[in-house]
This record gives structure tokens, C-alpha cells and sequence, in this order.
């Protein structure tokens, strides 16, 4: 287990990179806190897994450095960084028994044969394949392959970290669910360090201390799930995460108060002058329909259960609202109001962070 | 529910077996006409029965050119196989030496049987041959048209050159569809290069190579053009070859019922071993599974 530092990283696949837009991983300093559960969150093609296989070792950065506990491991040969991953598609060894793919990690190392038949038991009782140790692997469902993979990864105890690039992909949901819940255990019981790869916010927050946000290359935000609710530091977290997400509104700012359309929208804090794309950002958990406030059109209200979305159209644009499954949402719900202490401001897409007002 | 019972279906089968009888059915049957007669010339025939088939059992000719015809193809699938697998795993994966090595292994196949003889049979000879002239200079004792050794040596030599390739490109193409997420991972189980092949590519290139196998097989043991224009399956008849003995004793010696029983011999061996070599191959892969 380590700390794995990042310092001044960057990558580009590129031999040349010209200008920041050849950079598939755009400079980033970040410290990995030993034992912590990360998620690293993003669209497709955003740098997650260049991320991961930097820090596995699979691939070379560019620039910058990457320590494991003060170690400059940059330039290290995968093996020796001790690392475990397990990759999005099943990545079993065909033609061996399930139990020697298990042991697979532990013989390359030169394990004593009964220390790896005492991991390989409960790494199958974890992954429930207990059953079938003495199968060949070829022929099994991609599902049972993935646990292989799973298994395999997390069979050494002391690795210094153990990613997840997109695992739970294959498996089906209720067996999603199942084995996300275990590698949680397994944190809570081995404290290793673990980064998540994945574009699924559920799954993200559900896992993870802390997620890691990234987008076009960026890390543009890293935070408890709280912290990413509620303060979303740039626009693309705002609607990335919540469903659906943030409200995102062009506006003018004047000390307390917006202006969209010439509407006054009270802010909780004080800004001073914001200057560039000035966009004020509410969620639809914080805006509520109401008799009085600022007019909006009601389009449709879908409900999903535990509470209603709906869809709204204020000053010609969409905008979407929150309603408690019990609220009636009436004829006179013509107004919405917005809880000012959670509209955030941005300019050019990063938050503003004003003063106490 | 009942079944209707049409019978007249079958005769929608019967355009593929008219095609089948004139394509093989009933050249087939002329070859085993000839094999059961005799004949003088003049277009007599005989009935001479399961004569031809008992003296070819018993002939050491023809048992000398099946030893020599067995030797010949394990050695070269004993060389092909391992070399063009080596050559698979050494190519590049990506780029333009990728292509480039593909069109270069492609060229050897791409040469006529005859003309492949028609190359080594002068690259090996002493007075004007580059390989022949080279040897000799270098003082080495070469000649292949009088020393069965080296007669042999040209012949394999000759069809590992024109035939690896095939192995190689089977294999290549084995190799292309294993993901790169298995090296990845295999690099972090810290599994050797040897591991790497025994439990990752060989088995990916399994199917394949049984395919290489089967047919470098199958064409071996059929050779005829490139030994016969190199040796004329000599010295003395050192790499006569079945093909090119039968050749012999239907064209040269026109005899056409011992021709006639040992095509049926010929094809029935190549049957039967082929057939040993699917069902081995196939359970192997069940086994596996």
C-alpha cells in the first residue's frame, strides 16, 4: 500500500505535441491518499484510462513524475510497481482451471503453495465461484470470466494499489450491484488503495471517498459525492452528475443578485465583478414550482418513483424541477422559486466563489 | 401434429448429385475400372480382380516411396510449423513493416510450383548456382544431384522456403485478435514471455494452426511439381516421392492398372491420416474446453 503521487503529469500520443489540444492528459498534481477508495469519473475519451494505465505503468507519460510513497516509479517496468487491474472486458486465461487462473498472480511471484491455496479459496468464496475452481475457464459466461478477472486482481494482499478500469461493464445488474458492495468490504478490511474507472455516475458515487471528475483531459474536479451535489466546480460536473442535471442559465451578476432577462434571481453570496460566459448554475433539487415567484411554463412532469421531474420552460429556455411524489403540481404552479444559497455562478464554465454576503 | 410426407423433395438434391457424379463420382469409378483389369494394349482389358492392390502390398517400391513420402512431410511440418509460428510472434504488430513483411511472406506463395523447382534447382547447382557455387567454394561437399543427403536437404529446404509463410500468415492472423488487454494484464500477473505464449497466444492461435497443419499436410503429402523438377526424384530414386513414383507408372511405364490400385491407396491414405489428424486435433481442443 502507498501513496502514489502526481507531479506535473501530462500525456499525449502524439510525438510532438504542438499546442494543450494534442494532450490526451492535460497537466495534473495530484496526491492519491494511501487507503482511500477514488472514482475517477468521466465521458468516454476524457483521459480515464490513460490516467489508469500511466499509473500502472502500461503506458509512459509524457511529462512529469509518479512517485509510490516519495519513489519515483515513472519509468518502472509494470511488475515491479505491484500494482493490480482489472480491465473493462474479461481478461481470463483460457485454457487453465479457474483455480490456476487465481493462482496465476501469486505462482509468477513465487508464493508458497499453501499461502496460494489459502488465498485462492476465499478470493472464490468472495467472488461466490467456489464451485467451479476445478473448471477450465474456456466456455464460461462472460459475467463469471469478469469475476475471474476480479478475483485475480485483488488475490495479492499486498499490492500498493488496485485499479478498476471500467469493471463492472459485463456483469449484469444485480450481480453489479453484488460485487461493488464486496469491493467495498474488501476496502473497508484491507484499506488498499483503489481507483475506479468508470462513466457511470451511480456507481461512482456509491463506491467511492472520493470522486475524481475529468474532462477533455482535465481533472476538473475532485470531491466527496456531497462536494460534487453541491458545489460543482465547473459546468461539465454540474450536469455530468445528478439526474437530471444542473440548470445551466446565462445570466448578468451584480453584487447579490442575477439577471436572466432582466429577472432578478437572488444569489447567497456576494460576487464581485464576474466577467466572460456568465452562467448561473441551480440544480433541480433546489428549485421548487410555486404560486409566486418567477414565471415558468410547465411542459410535462415524468415521475420516477420517488419524486416527479419536471420539465419546464423559463425564459425560452429548459429548465428542469424537482417535485415531492406527493406534491400536486396545480394549475396555479406558475412560478419557480430557487433556494439561493445553492444557485452557484460560473464564468467561462469554472465557478466563482463569492463572498459571504 | 402430422406430418406431410413429400418424397418428391429428393429430387431437389438431384442437381448436386449429378454435378457431384461427372465432377468425382464417375472419374472415381473409371480409376477403379482400371485398378481391377489388365491389358496388352489395344484398348483389351481383362478381369485381373484385387490382383493389382496384392502386389502393390507387397511391393517394396511402393512401400519405400510411403516411407519416403512420410519421412518428407513430418520433417517439413516438424520445421514449418514451430519456425512459422516464431516468425508470426516476431513480425510487426502495427505500422508499415507490418504490411511490409505481409507482402513479403505473401511472395513465396504467390510462385508457381514449377517455377519454385525451376529457382532451386539452379540456386543449387554447382557450376552456376549462387547456393551450389557458394558451398563449394567454401569447400563444402554439395551436390545434389548425386548425393541423396543433400537431394534431401534441397527438396525440405525448398519447401520451408515456399511454404513457412502460410504457417507464419495463419498464425499472424491468430495473433491480431488477441486484444491488447491480455498482454496488459499478463503484465501484471508478471507472467514470463514464456507464459505469455504457453497460456495467451498459443491457445488464441490453436485454431488456425490446425488449420496450417491440415493443409501444409495434406500438400505435402501430395508434392509432385518441386521435387520432380528439381531431382527428377533421384539420385536413384532417393526422393521419389509417391506422386511422382505414381506418375512414373502411369505415364512412363503406362501401367494403368498398378497406376489405377495405387491412386486408390494413395487417396485412401490420405484420407485415413487426415482424418486421424482432425479427430485428434478436435478432441484436443474439446479437452481444453
Amino acid at each position: 500500500m502507498a501513496k502514489i503521487t502526481l507531479d506535473n503529469l501530462a500525456h499525449s500520443y502524439l510525438p510532438n505535441p504542438a499546442s494543450e489540444d494534442d494532450y490526451a492528459l492535460k497537466e495534473l498534481n495530484h496526491d492519491w491518499v494511501d487507503g482511500e477508495a477514488y472514482a475517477l469519473l468521466g465521458a468516454s475519451g476524457c483521459g480515464k484510462s490513460t490516467l489508469l494505465n500511466i499509473i500502472s505503468g502500461l503506458l509512459q507519460p509524457s511529462q512529469g513524475r509518479i512517485l509510490f510513497d516519495g519513489q519515483d516509479v515513472t519509468h518502472a517496468p509494470t511488475a515491479e510497481r505491484n500494482i493490480a487491474q482489472v480491465f473493462q472486458f474479461p481478461v481470463v486465461y483460457d485454457t487453465m482451471t479457474v483455480r490456476d487462473n487465481l493462482a496465476f498472480p501469486l505462482r509468477n511471484r513465487g508464493a508458497k503453495a499453501d499461502y496460494i491455496a489459502q488465498r485462492v479459496n476465499s478470493i472464490a468464496q468472495m467472488i461466490g465461484m467456489e464451485a467451479e475452481l476445478d473448471r477450465k475457464a474456456r466456455g464460461l459466461t462472460a459475467d463469471a470470466k469478469q469475476k475471474i478477472s476480479l478475483g485475480r486482481g485483488m488475490v495479492r494482499e499486498d499490492v500498493n494499489a488496485l485499479l478498476f478500469d471500467e469493471p463492472l461493464t459485463v456483469i449484469d445488474p444485480h450481480m453489479k450491484w453484488e460485487l461493488r458492495t464486496q469491493l467495498k468490504a474488501l476496502h473497508h478490511q484491507f484499506g488498499h488503495t483503489m481507483i475506479y474507472v468508470t462513466h457511470d455516475q451511480t456507481e461512482a458515487l456509491t463506491f467511492a471517498d472520493k470522486v475524481v471528475v475529468m474532462h477533455g483531459g482535465r481533472v476538473v474536479q475532485i470531491g466527496t459525492p456531497q462536494e460534487l451535489f453541491e458545489r460543482p466546480e465547473h459546468t461539465f460536473v454540474g450536469y455530468f452528475i445528478g439526474s437530471p442535471g444542473m440548470n445551466l442559465l446565462p445570466a448578468r451578476i451584480d453584487g447579490t443578485k442575477a439577471y436572466v432577462d432582466g429577472n432578478e434571481i437572488a444569489l447567497g453570496r456576494a460576487y464581485g465583478g464576474v466577467q466572460g460566459n456568465v452562467q448561473i448554475g441551480i440544480r433541480p433539487e433546489f428549485a421548487r414550482l410555486s404560486d409566486e415567484g418567477l414565471p415558468v411554463k410547465v411542459r410535462r412532469v415524468e415521475d420516477v418513483g420517488r419524486h416527479k421531474i419536471v420539465r419546464a420552460e423559463f425564459m425560452g429556455q429548459a429548465l428542469n424541477i424537482i417535485a415531492e411524489e406527493g406534491e400536486d403540481i396545480g394549475a396555479d404552479k406558475t412560478c419557480v422559486v430557487f433556494d439561493p444559497a445553492h444557485v452557484n455562478v460560473y464564468a467561462d464554465d469554472w465557478r466563482v466563489n463569492g463572498e459571504a454576503a | 401434429m402430422e406430418k406431410t410426407v413429400n418424397q418428391k423433395a429428393w429430387f431437389l438434391v438431384l442437381p448436386v448429385l449429378l454435378l457431384v457424379a461427372f465432377s468425382a463420382v464417375i472419374p472415381l469409378m473409371t480409376v477403379v475400372n482400371y485398378s481391377v483389369q489388365d491389358s496388352f494394349g489395344n484398348n483389351q482389358f481383362f478381369w485381373w480382380g484385387i490382383g493389382w492392390f496384392e502386389e502393390l502390398l507387397h511391393s517394396d517400391r511402393m512401400w519405400s516411396a510411403l516411407w519416403r513420402q512420410l519421412a518428407f512431410s513430418a520433417i517439413i511440418l516438424a520445421i514449418e510449423v514451430p519456425l512459422g509460428v516464431f516468425v508470426a510472434l516476431n513480425m510487426p504488430k502495427k505500422g508499415f513493416w507490418a504490411s511490409f513483411c505481409l507482402v513479403l511472406m505473401s511472395l513465396p506463395l504467390l510462385i508457381p510450383w514449377n517455377v519454385v523447382g525451376t529457382i532451386w534447382q539452379i540456386f543449387g547447382r554447382v557450376d552456376i548456382g549462387l547456393l551450389g557455387y557458394t558451398l563449394a567454394a567454401l569447400g563444402i561437399d554439395y551436390n545434389y544431384t548425386q548425393d541423396a543427403v543433400d537431394a534431401w536437404i534441397t527438396v525440405i529446404v525448398m519447401d520451408v522456403w515456399h511454404w513457412t509463410s502460410l504457417v507464419a500468415l495463419l498464425g499472424y492472423a491468430g495473433l491480431q485478435s488477441i486484444p491488447d488487454a491480455y498482454y496488459q494484464a499478463a503484465k501484471i500477473d508478471q507472467a514470463s514471455r514464456w507464459k505469455v505464449f504457453r497460456y495467451i497466444e498459443l491457445p488464441k492461435m490453436m485454431g488456425v494452426l490446425m488449420i496450417a497443419i491440415l493443409l501444409r499436410f495434406m500438400d505435402s503429402f501430395m508434392i509432385y511439381t518441386e521435387p520432380f523438377v528439381v531431382t527428377g526424384g533421384g539420385p536413384g530414386n532417393a526422393t521419389t516421392f509417391l506422386s511422382i513414383d505414381l506418375v512414373k507408372m502411369a505415364l512412363g511405364q503406362f501401367d494403368l492398372g498398378p497406376a489405377a490400385a495405387f491412386s486408390l491407396m494413395y487417396f485412401l491414405v490420405i484420407l485415413l491420416i487426415s482424418w486421424v489428424f482432425y479427430t485428434v486435433m478436435t478432441n484436443l481442443e474439446k479437452r481444453e474446453g
